[in-house]
């Protein structure tokens, strides 16, 4: 029994149809009894009710059997269990943060990632934590997730059959930036992949390092650099915007330079942008990192 | 209030108000009676306004942003979860049915310590008042989810150790009132009223007792915690001081999953009152009925694990809390399958309250299958934190004991407030309320199974019809409520005077005057014989 995009999606799809063709066949059996006693047993086509005697073997009947379909349904579930839970020793291992609110990805050899890519056919084993407060790593397409704990590692495994592009969405609430800490799941055929894992990431151009640390620091979470609405304002042209800001209650009209930028990044509760909330965590940079950064929301036009 | 005076000798408890006047007659009030139909007042109010929570979420998700922003809608469903959960579903039952009803069914005068049962009362109100200052007071209203995981609770900004605290008031007020029921159920049965005499309704009242007083406890302590970390810092749930997690999941459901109980289990015991009543039949397989109830507030003690499945857990504590899971669905099916024998051979008038209890039967049924479903392994992994569970316990406590304490409130209407209110109206209601609420969370079901995430204000393209669909059916279960309620509070002012016993009855409660005089019983009745006895003319 095989279907699905991945290893996993047609063992948890048949067990979860078993158990619902059960469930809807008990439920069927239910309501029928319930209408035909309903029609029959009315008062209008029977006026006088008669006694009926407890009956234990009914009793003894009704309890046993369902004790073995529930026992039969838990297994059900349990079969595929021990196989979707513990990974091949070949897996290529992957680690997944999740922080509020957006997923990094980093691979063996410290590349780094916000969507998983990765290559068909070979089993990946997923390393997941948290670098604050519970997220959980839920692949709809592969129907796997598991919560990513801060300060614990929890684990899931899974092979890409198709290529194709899977919505990764973080399933335990986590904030005001929860319904959009998505990412994709990206599979590639092997070829493609090893091209792009040994690509050198690292030391190019600076705006290049700049996006990198947008995406390593966690910004892109809620600062979109394309322009889109998200948790935080944008990032596309923000540099030299005129924007209202709150201070104290107050509002005032400021000119986002670089001093600006400088300081809303270490002190991110400081002149908020109006319409949005002070929710930014503080983050640590060096100031190599920081000039990077800024430097490079300069030249994001 | 005129016709609600009784006899001269006895007067209605409605007139008899003690040494107080006007509204502290009320407040002041150690009548079970007078408690039970307050604690109604409120809980339907605190409904009211979850109700109107839960509308505004879903009119939200038709138009992701425009209606809501992100922090406002989690604030919503913050509060919807709060007040639902904490203000109406787990005192529910025990609070309004229980207060008014326990002692009248077992042939007292009152429950064992009337004055404790004022101050869990008391407790309660003062519990909802800091829950709803939370609120409106400076800063924001809680925004974590009505379970308040750490460490996000801990970290959060908004007011959540008033909302905590009040969740601690209220679980004082809920373990004071299991205990005075398990000891009015002890102490204060009718001369001839065997345990296994009593009405079905007081034995899953006696089960509830238990869970309220052994489990509320741990939520208490639990939340406790939670304010330390948040004023004190210390780090029970923070990994970076040592702390762990997923022991407050572990704890918080320790208390939270024997809750569903709470609420569930006084539910099933409505329905098993109301069915022999209109069918006209005893109760097929009383004895077994009792001993699940008892069965499924054990056994239900020990499968909180299975909410925490994903949660990284071991995998060898997911295998026997789904196992254990599997097995407290046994005593419930039991509960289904004499419901229904007992319609068998009856004579069965179809009355509002039987519908809603035959409506409970289904709707439990599909909440309680789903529930298996979630709690195996396997399917759990696709199906949690989704819309599925969403769906699931919306099923189990909006159609299961939502729906129960509508049939309650059917079937005992005509004792509690003296009058009788309009059929018609009832079942034009109930059949707006099941088609809307089927059309509400059912489609929850299937965006779920697509794999749509839990507690997400905006969501990506493909799910948008079955949000639609959802809303919808949101529209028509509010018109179903405004109709039933509608009818209900117009019997209220307008309807005919009720009868002692107008739906045929046998327990105690339709053999003395609707409303009941202030201390129930002229002289205390005297039990000879089961209580379930329909063929036999007394």
């Amino acid at each position: 029994m095989f279907f699905g995009p991945s290893n996993t999606s047609g063992k948890i799809e048949v067990s979860f149809l078993i158990l619902t063709g059960i469930s809807v066949l008990f439920l069927v059996l239910v309501t029928f009894f319930i209408i035909l006693f309903l029609i029959k047993y009315n008062k209008k086509r029977h006026p006088r009710a008669q006694e009926v005697r407890e009956s234990l073997l009914l009793e003894i009947v009704w309890t046993v059997i369902p004790t073995a379909l529930v026992l039969a349904l838990f297994y059900f579930g349990w079969k595929d269990f021990d196989y979707i839970r513990n990974p091949p020793k070949n897996a290529m291992p992957v680690t997944v943060i999740g922080r509020q609110w957006s997923w990094l990805f980093e691979y063996e050899n410290g590349r780094e990632s916000d969507v998983l890519r990765v290559p068909v056919g070979k089993p990946i084993r997923l390393i997941l934590t948290s670098k604050d407060v519970i997220h959980s790593f839920f692949v709809p397409a592969f129907q796997i997730k598991e919560d990513c704990v801060p300060g614990m590692e929890t684990h899931l495994w899974f092979t890409v059959n198709e290529t194709g592009s899977y919505d990764i969405f973080c399933t335990e609430y986590c904030g005001v930036g929860h319904s959009h800490m998505r990412s994709k799941v990206v599979a590639v055929p092997p070829a493609e992949f090893a091209a792009w894992y040994v690509a050198k990431a690292a030391a190019q151009k600076p705006e290049e390092r700049g996006l990198k640390l947008l995406l390593a620091k966690g910004c892109l979470g809620c600062h979109s650099i394309d322009g889109t609405q998200r948790e935080g304002p944008t990032l596309k042209g923000l540099y030299n915007r005129r924007v209202t800001v709150r201070e104290n209650g107050k509002e005032k009209k400021i000119v986002a330079d670089e001093a600006y930028l400088r300081t809303s990044i270490l002190k991110p509760a400081f002149d908020v942008v109006k319409g949005y909330q002070p929710i930014m965590p503080a983050t640590p940079l060096t100031p190599e990192e920081l000039q990077t950064v800024v430097d490079y929301l300069k030249g994001l036009k | 209030m005129t016709k609600r005076r009784g006899t001269s000798r006895h007067p209605s408890f409605y007139r008899d108000q003690g040494p107080y006047k006007g509204i502290l007659g009320w407040l002041m009030s150690t009548d079970h009676k007078r408690i039970g139909l307050m604690y109604t007042l409120a809980l339907l109010s605190f409904a009211a306004v979850g109700v109107c929570a839960g509308l505004l979420m879903r009119l939200s998700l038709i138009a992701p942003g425009k209606i809501l922003t992100a922090q406002t809608y989690n604030e919503v469903f913050t509060v919807h979860g709060i007040i639902m959960i904490f203000l109406f579903v787990i005192p529910g039952i025990p609070v309004a049915f229980g207060n008014f009803f326990l002692p009248i069914l077992i042939g007292a005068r009152d429950v064992a310590f009337p004055r404790l049962n004022r101050l869990s009362w008391w407790l309660y109100l003062a519990g909802a008042v800091i829950v709803l200052v939370s609120l409106v007071l400076h800063g924001r209203p809680p925004d974590t989810g009505w379970t308040f995981y750490a460490p996000l609770s801990i970290e959060s900004q908004a007011n959540i150790s008033v909302a905590v605290l009040g969740v601690v008031v209220l679980g004082f007020s809920s373990i004071l009132t299991g205990l005075n029921f398990v000891t009015t159920i002890h102490r204060l049965r009718a001369p001839g009223m065997g345990w296994f005499r009593m009405p079905l309704f007081v034995w899953t009242l006696y089960a509830t007792g238990w869970v309220q007083m052994l489990a509320t406890p741990v939520l208490a302590i639990t939340l406790v915690f939670i304010i330390l970390g948040r004023f004190l810092g210390v780090g029970f749930f923070d990994p970076s001081r040592g702390g762990d997690p997923i022991l407050y999941q572990h704890l918080f459901w320790i208390y939270s999953h024997p809750a569903v109980y709470i609420m569930l289990l006084p539910a099933m015991g409505i329905i098993s009152e109301i069915i022999p009543v209109f069918s006209k039949e005893r109760i097929f397989g009383y004895s077994a009925i009792a001993v699940s109830a008892v069965a499924i507030a054990s056994v239900g003690s020990l499968v909180w694990g299975h909410h925490m499945f994903t949660s990284g857990m071991s995998d060898t504590a997911r295998v026997i809390f789904s196992l254990i899971t599997f097995v407290v669905a046994v005593p419930s099916g039991v509960k289904v399958f004499n419901w229904v024998a007992t319609l068998y051979k009856g004579s069965i008038v179809v009355c509002s309250p039987l519908l809603y209890a035959l409506s409970f039967i289904l709707l439990f049924s599909i909440g309680g299958l789903t529930g298996l479903i979630i709690g195996a392994l396997a399917p759990n992994l696709k199906l949690h934190g989704t819309y599925f569970i969403v769906a699931h316990f919306h099923y189990v406590m909006f159609g299961g004991a939502g729906f129960a304490i509508l049939a309650g409130l059917h079937y005992w209407f005509p004792k509690m407030f003296g009058r009788m209110f309009d059929e018609r109206r009832a079942k034009i209601g109930w059949l707006v309320l099941f088609v809307g609420f089927n059309c509400l969370y059912f489609s929850m079901f299937i965006l779920g199974y697509q794999g749509m995430p839990r507690r997400y204000f905006d969501y990506p393209p493909q799910y948008f019809t079955g949000h639609l669909v959802s809303t919808i059916g949101s529209w028509i279960t509010a018109a179903g409520l405004i109709i039933i309620f509608g009818n209900l509070v117009r019997s209220f002012f307008k309807g005919k005077q009720a009868p002692a016993n107008p739906c045929g009855g046998k327990t105690l409660e339709w053999r003395i005057p609707s409303p009941p005089p202030t201390e129930n019983f002229e002289r205390l009745p005297v039990i000879k014989g089961e209580m379930y006895r329909f063929e036999r003319e007394d």
